[in-house]
């Protein structure tokens, strides 16, 4: 049943967001959150949320998806609603107890969640629609320029690949040593903070040499493979921009051209 | 001189203390020559710690002797500008199918090894389609190799080493952590790439049934090669194969022991269907 776990939460349909280069979701991406800053104004926040809309409708992943995200932050959410609703500074609206609610306090504690809403569904657009695998392949073309100033930009997109190859057998491992050692009658369940850490103990050390054998095979397999770096290597799927990219860095050039606009006239 | 040749080779394992002094040495291989002839299948059999992955390990160039020298199609494995050429040209597939797939999806790391040796894109997808083939793998290519058996894993790990198209192919123990059925599929995939593309096999294996169809069966105790024969010559020696604490087929030992005792029966039977076909012609002509 491990097995069955997957990395990320990729939703596997065709669409033309999901045939679209990493790097252009990436960007995009950052593009988006950059707007949800910049905005300041209810007219701003209609455009961001048509421009998601639109987004949502063309990623083909059910909307259900998209906001599965905000549970993890929900509490996040609420901290900062109730910060900016009960401690701006203005106008009185009421009163509860000792907490004062202003006009400006409901106005900053709603563009508060709006932005941070848009935040999360637009990010998951990107990992709905991306493989890791795709994403790790994006991050190491787009950061690229870090080479320059001794970045190891090629070494940490392989960790981060591999990592997505090992987690699944390391926690099948897990399981599996877990039984073992219930089996010899350890108790991962009972207990105390202390107690539970403690019984981590028989089941860490053998995870952990695991862990070190694999490193070490692997290494041995991949330096067999005449791995050495990413100096003078080839890609087998290269990334290469299409239309539907160019036409995406179009599209983003004239969100932010609206979105700039309508900050300045309202 | 063969494809791979091998001469008054040692290979010390080193322990060193903080202070970097040496603590301990262990020989894992004293004194072994040996020459490998090109296109043929190779077994190497031997008891746990008798050095039969130290010395695949020098045949990649991931070890390199102490003392002696070893030669790649021609190149000394100690010759540090020729380490990738070594590699490419010689192939290596490990015990354990998990530790050496890289990919995230089998075409992507059967793919791997040409990226590595700088394969222009085009190129990285011939290789691969024909390697996922010679080991028949392509209905998996879109797979990730976690939902795959440890049998076919191997394949895929086979294929990877193809698409580097060596001449030469070291498994070390590649069968040691399958089933039956897994081990059976990937000896079949092997024999036919040594018969088919005539790709140099050097198998390193603990069972016997499996070093039946070699050309060459190479037996290794304490860090030596003790035996060296066809199958049937080396099996035909069943005490000498016992003292070095090597399991015999049953077959074969059967025969053996019927032979000793005075039965007409050829030395070193490997099948069952041989030993049925040599028992009944040795019975038939007690009877007459
Ligand atoms: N990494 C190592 N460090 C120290 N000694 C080793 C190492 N690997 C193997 N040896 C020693 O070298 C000898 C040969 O080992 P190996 O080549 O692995 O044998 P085999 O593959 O036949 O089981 C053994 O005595 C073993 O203990
Ligand atoms: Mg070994």
């Amino acid at each position: 049943m491990l097995r069955e776990i997957t990395i990320g939460q990729y939703y596997p349909v065709d669409s033309v967001l999901h045939r679209m280069d990493p790097r252009t979701k990436l960007f995009g991406t950052m593009v988006y959150i950059v707007s949800l800053f910049l905005a300041d104004n209810v007219w701003c926040y209609l455009a961001a949320a048509v421009f998601l809309a639109a987004v949502i409708r063309l990623s083909h992943v059910p909307l259900s998806f998209m906001v599965r995200g905000l549970k993890a932050i929900l509490f996040l959410l609420l901290i900062s609603v109730s910060f900016n609703l009960f401690l701006t500074e203005g106008e009185e609206l009421f009163r509860i107890w000792f907490l004062r609610v202003t006009r400006e306090g409901v106005r900053m504690a709603g563009f508060m969640a709006v932005r941070l809403i848009f935040l999360v569904v637009g990010s998951s657009v990107m990992t709905l629609t991306t493989t890791p695998n795709q994403l790790t392949d994006g991050l190491e073309k787009s950061l690229g320029f870090l080479k320059k100033v001794r970045v190891p930009v090629h070494e940490m997109a392989m960790i981060m690949s591999i990592a997505l190859r090992f987690i699944p057998i390391l926690v099948e491992e897990t399981d599996k040593i877990m039984k073992a050692q219930m089996a010899r009658g350890a108790d991962f369940e009972s207990g105390g903070l202390v107690q539970k850490a403690k019984s981590m103990v028989p089941l860490l050390v053998p995870l952990f040499i695991s862990a070190f054998r694999r490193a070490t095979d692997l290494a041995m397999a991949m330096e067999a493979r005449c791995y050495h770096g990413g100096e003078g290597r080839t890609r087998m799927k290269p990334l290469r921009y299409a239309g539907r990219d160019y036409a995406a860095y179009l599209t983003y050039a004239a969100y932010m051209g609206v979105m700039l606009a309508l900050r300045t006239v309202f | 001189m063969g494809i791979i040749k091998a001469s008054k080779l040692v290979f010390d394992y080193i322990r060193r203390d903080e202070e970097e002094n040496i603590e301990e040495t262990d020989r894992a291989i004293d004194g072994l020559s040996v020459d490998v002839e090109k296109g043929s299948f190779v077994a190497v059999l031997g008891h746990n710690g008798s050095g039969k992955s130290t010395l695949a390990k020098h045949i990649n160039a991931i070890l390199v002797p102490t003392e002696g020298t070893v030669w790649v199609s021609g190149m000394d494995t100690a010759d540090e500008s020729k380490v990738w050429e070594i590699r490419k040209g010689a192939g290596m597939v490990f015990q354990n199918p998990d530790n050496q797939i890289i990919g995230n999806v089998v075409e992507e790391d059967v793919g791997f090894g040409p990226e590595n040796i700088g394969v222009p894109t085009d190129d990285i997808w011939k290789r691969v389609d024909e390697s996922l083939k010679a080991v028949g793998m392509t209905a998996f290519r879109y797979k990730s190799p976690n939902k795959l058996s440890g049998g076919q894993k191997q394949r895929v790990a086979i294929a990877g080493v193809m698409a580097m198209r060596p001449e030469c192919i070291v498994l070390d123990e590649p069968t040691a952590m399958l089933d039956p059925d897994g081990r059976k599929e990937v000896i079949r995939t092997v024999t036919e790439l040594n018969r088919k593309e005539g790709i140099t096999v050097i198998l390193i294996t603990h069972y016997m049934e499996e070093v039946i169809g070699a050309d060459r069966v190479i037996v290794m105790d304490e860090g030596k090669i003790v035996m060296d024969g066809t199958p049937r010559e080396v099996f035909s020696r069943v005490d000498e194969l016992k003292e070095y604490r090597l399991d015999v087929p049953q077959v074969t030992e059967l025969a053996y022991e019927l032979r000793k005792g005075g039965a007409d029966m050829p030395a070193g039977i490997l099948s069952i269907d041989e030993f049925v076909e040599s028992f009944m012609a040795a019975m038939g002509g007690t009877e007459a």
